[in-house]
């Protein structure tokens, strides 16, 4: 017992300070993954719904295209916070520059990323569901393309207002 | 992982053909066409009957029906989603099967069967003349054999006929009941309700006694069949004053002024039922609508032309005129 606690517990002690650094590379990683992951799955199920009925529009009126592919294109931009987030974070935790944190700043790179990447996620699906009903609207009427791009455009709110908070965050941490 | 099918595709291009289908200012047009010919004139600039339209009223219409079915296949290829909307076909053609080949009716083959259907008229004449009822599906089958058997009996084709229009019902509203979307059951129940309005009020002017007309109707949610039967018995007002009692008020005073006005608001109805669809994009809804509405036009349209044809005065054909879904 008296041979451990001399020759044991410093090793130990290592042990454990070097699993604390390597433990925070892999909170801030889990954080940029979920950023990336969420709201990239949101986008591509938002965009896959838009080019769905974009397809069903196009299949009778071809001539609208470029007003249904931007009304189809709006849920992807939450992929891109997603993106965005995760580039800054990389940047500062060693892995495209700065160092890496230890395991509290891990954990805090980690929770910054949340909100983008579950906000990301939620608001991409709806907001793809709300740019089908456009372009059903659309499709009714083309002269309320105006009206019919501002209906989605507004579920961006809170896209944007987790992206601030994500990486206001990640760029103070 | 298995994904829910979703129907955004389908009811975005259902969203472009619902601006091509007539409105209630297109349908006083046609009533306020001059002729037949200038009625036929306003459908097909319209774009009915596509580019090489028919020039008489039932090819144009025909060839619109079969449009519509023939989108349906290409929107839902192999599906049976809108197989509620296809029942009585099958139980139409069933009937004359059964009619041709056990009465010896020499009717043009082609003018008794419809097509679109959920089984080939031929299949099911094949079935009923090599009395190989087993290949059509049991309840039809069942039908068929009662029908048979009654009509070698008595001789009596009407009796016949109320045999499989009522297992067409019963099919009809059992299909609605399982249907994937609730407008098929909608329309399941309207179909019945009207049908049963009108064999009870049929069979009443014919003379025909209260059990026979109870045991013709078929149960429908709200309808209470001995109530019915009894109103139909005294006249067609006492039904209107019992439907006031049922969720179906809304057809009482149409039913009270005229048959043809009760059909049409049941038509309405119909519509009036089917019109949130015009706002759902995921749903298969929009797609069951929209063949709803397409029956409706055509039906309407076909009552308008022949009205037409037959020099009706205006005023009686108004009577006719259906709302539009759109």
């Amino acid at each position: 017992m008296g041979e451990f606690l001399t020759t044991g517990a410093p090793e130990m002690m290592q042990n454990a300070g070097l699993m604390n650094d390597q433990l925070g590379i892999v909170y801030a990683l889990l954080g940029v993954a979920l950023a990336t992951l969420l709201a990239g799955i949101g986008s591509a199920i938002g965009v896959g719904m838009g080019g769905r009925a974009a397809a069903g529009v196009l299949t009778e009126k071809p001539e609208l295209f470029a007003k249904v592919l931007i009304l189809q294109l709006l849920p992807g931009t939450q992929g891109i916070y997603g993106l965005l987030v995760a580039f800054v974070a990389l940047g500062k935790i060693g892995v495209l520059g700065g160092e890496a944190p230890d395991a509290k700043t891990g954990l805090l790179y980690l929770a910054a990323c949340l909100p983008i990447a579950f906000v990301g996620l939620m608001s991409a699906i709806h907001q793809g569901k709300t740019s089908v009903a456009s372009i059903g609207l659309l499709a009714k009427n083309p002269k309320t393309f105006g009206k019919a791009m501002l209906l989605p455009a507004m579920v961006e709110t809170y896209a944007i207002l987790a992206l601030l908070v994500s990486i206001l965050t990640v760029s103070n941490l | 992982m298995i994904m829910k099918k979703d129907y955004i595709f389908e009811d975005a291009r259902i969203r472009i053909l619902e601006t091509g289908l007539l409105t209630r200012a297109d349908f006083e047009q046609l009533l306020a066409e001059p002729s037949y010919a200038s009625a036929l004139a306003y459908l097909t600039d319209k774009g009915w009957g596509g580019p090489d339209a028919p020039k008489n009223a039932e090819a144009l219409l025909e060839a619109e029906e079969k449009a519509t079915w023939d989108l349906m296949e290409e929107l839902l290829p192999g599906s049976h989603l809108l197989d509620t909307l296809r029942l009585s076909r099958d139980y139409q053609n069933l009937k004359a099967a059964v009619k041709q080949i056990y009465t010896g009716s020499q009717l043009d083959a082609a003018r008794l069967f419809a097509e679109g259907g959920t089984i080939p008229p031929a299949e099911i004449r094949r079935a009923v003349e090599e009395q190989d009822l087993e290949k059509l599906p049991e309840a039809m089958a069942e039908a068929a054999a009662q029908a048979i058997e009654v009509l070698a009996r008595t001789g009596d084709g009407q009796l016949c006929d109320n045999i499989l229009d009522k297992a067409a019902l019963a099919a009809l509203l059992q299909a609605g009941e399982d249907a994937e979307d609730p407008v098929l059951k909608d329309y399941a129940v309207i179909t019945a309700v009207s049908a049963d309005i009108r064999s009870a009020l049929r069979a009443a002017r014919s003379g025909r006694d209260g059990e026979t007309i109870r045991d013709m109707l078929v149960e429908v949610p709200g309808l209470d069949l001995s109530s019915l039967t009894e109103a139909a018995l005294n006249d067609r007002q006492k039904v209107a004053d019992y439907l006031n009692l049922t969720p179906y008020a809304s057809l009482a005073p149409a039913l009270s002024r005229s048959m043809s006005a009760f059909e049409c608001a049941c038509d309405d109805l119909m519509i009036e039922r089917i019109r949130p669809q015009l706002y759902e994009s995921e749903k298969p809804g929009p797609l069951a609508a929209y063949v709803i509405a397409r029956e409706n036009e055509i039906t309407c349209v076909r009552l308008l032309l022949s009205g037409k044809q037959n020099g009706l005065p205006e005023d009686v054909l108004r009577e006719s005129l259906r709302n539009s879904y759109v």
